[in-house]
């Protein structure tokens, strides 16, 4: 239990030692609010060099200038949309973690749903289908299961001596 | 019969799908720089630091501009064909991205240069205007400054013969 907690604060300590990027000094920021801002715009973009990662996490040394360029243009007080735009117009939208929804993301952000819809339809389809099946038999079935009832077991083990 | 085969179908569909999604290369991201002009730039010379290189030093001629550095590793193995096309005409500009002058002089004179002239970019700002992913990096820029090809990691033997050449070949017709 001890070790677990353990655990758990180092990881909240490594997790903050990442967000905080080493390579901006805490005293950068002219308010709390403004190192928020840049926590959420860093954490919302993406290192266009290790792909995978968004520029918080990332060691490159192009999110590193990044970076330091996203903080520099929130000193000269550019909004986030700003500052979102610049890179997008520089790497594309690609280095939005957080895709626009227009015409060429339609898809990937309908999609889901739609799966989701077109598999709910399909088993609701399914249900009624088997719930309009007869559940009664008929004399006919009825009689063929007696029979089968009836007739004894056939062996399929070679028989007792 | 046909309900039978429905399974086979999506198989089948699905595995093109991913198949063509395997043949894809997550490096090459579309740049948003494609079809617009090259961005403004101006940087002091690796040669002669007190000279400038700057946008209006590329328009009125294709050129080709060529993201390096002396660190990069695929940036070596393109420089033989860089050294065949300066060789052949091209107006190869560099932007020596992210560099120590002396590693990226010595460089030069150990390989040979094949730019017209490069810029040094000591601190990756230019680099990041060009949307520079990973050196090399190279784009074909119109007479008018309009970047017109971008060619991701170094510039192949194919891609040369198939898009960069002949849109070469197209850009110089156009009027400056």
């Amino acid at each position: 239990m001890r070790l677990l907690l353990l655990l758990c604060l180092l990881q909240v300590g490594l997790a903050q030692a990442i967000i905080e990027s080493p390579d901006i000094a805490p005293d950068e920021f002219a308010t709390n609010a403004q190192k928020e801002r840049f926590k959420t715009l860093i954490q919302d973009l993406r290192c266009t060099v290790c792909q995978n990662q968004n520029l918080a996490d990332s060691h490159a040394s192009l999110a590193k200038d990044l970076r330091r360029e996203i903080l520099e243009m929130m000193q000269q007080g550019k909004t986030d949309a700003q500052i979102t735009q610049h890179l997008v117009d520089r790497y594309g939208e690609f280095v939005l973690y957080k895709p626009r929804f227009e015409r060429a993301t339609y898809i990937l952000w309908v999609g889901p749903f739609a799966a989701l819809l077109l598999a709910v339809v399909g088993f609701v389809v399914l249900i009624r289908r088997r719930a309009a099946q007869p559940t009664h038999l008929s004399d006919a079935d009825k009689q063929a299961l007696t029979e089968e009832l009836r007739r004894p077991p056939v062996s399929t083990s070679s028989p007792k001596k | 019969m046909l309900r039978s085969a429905i399974p086979l179908i999506i198989f089948i569909l699905l595995a093109i799908l991913l198949y063509k999604g395997l043949s894809l290369d997550p490096r090459e991201i579309p740049s948003p720089l494609l079809g617009k002009p090259a961005p403004e730039f101006s940087l002091p010379q690796l040669q002669k630091p007190d000279a400038q290189l700057n946008k209006q030093m590329l328009l009125g001629k294709v050129t080709l501009v060529n993201a390096w550095a002396s660190w990069c590793v695929s940036c070596r193995s393109e420089h033989h064909l860089l050294m065949s096309l300066a060789k052949d005409g091209v107006q190869i500009y560099g932007i020596n991205y992210k560099d120590a002058k002396e590693d990226a002089l010595s460089y030069l004179s150990q390989l040979g240069n094949p730019y017209v002239i490069n810029g040094h970019d000591i601190s990756g700002r230019v680099g990041i205007d060009w949307g520079v992913v990973a050196t090399p990096e190279s784009f074909l820029v119109d007479k008018k400054g309009v970047i017109r090809y971008k060619q991701f990691g170094p510039i192949t033997a194919e891609a040369w013969t198939k898009s960069i050449a002949p849109l070469i070949a197209q850009l110089n017709k156009e009027p400056g």
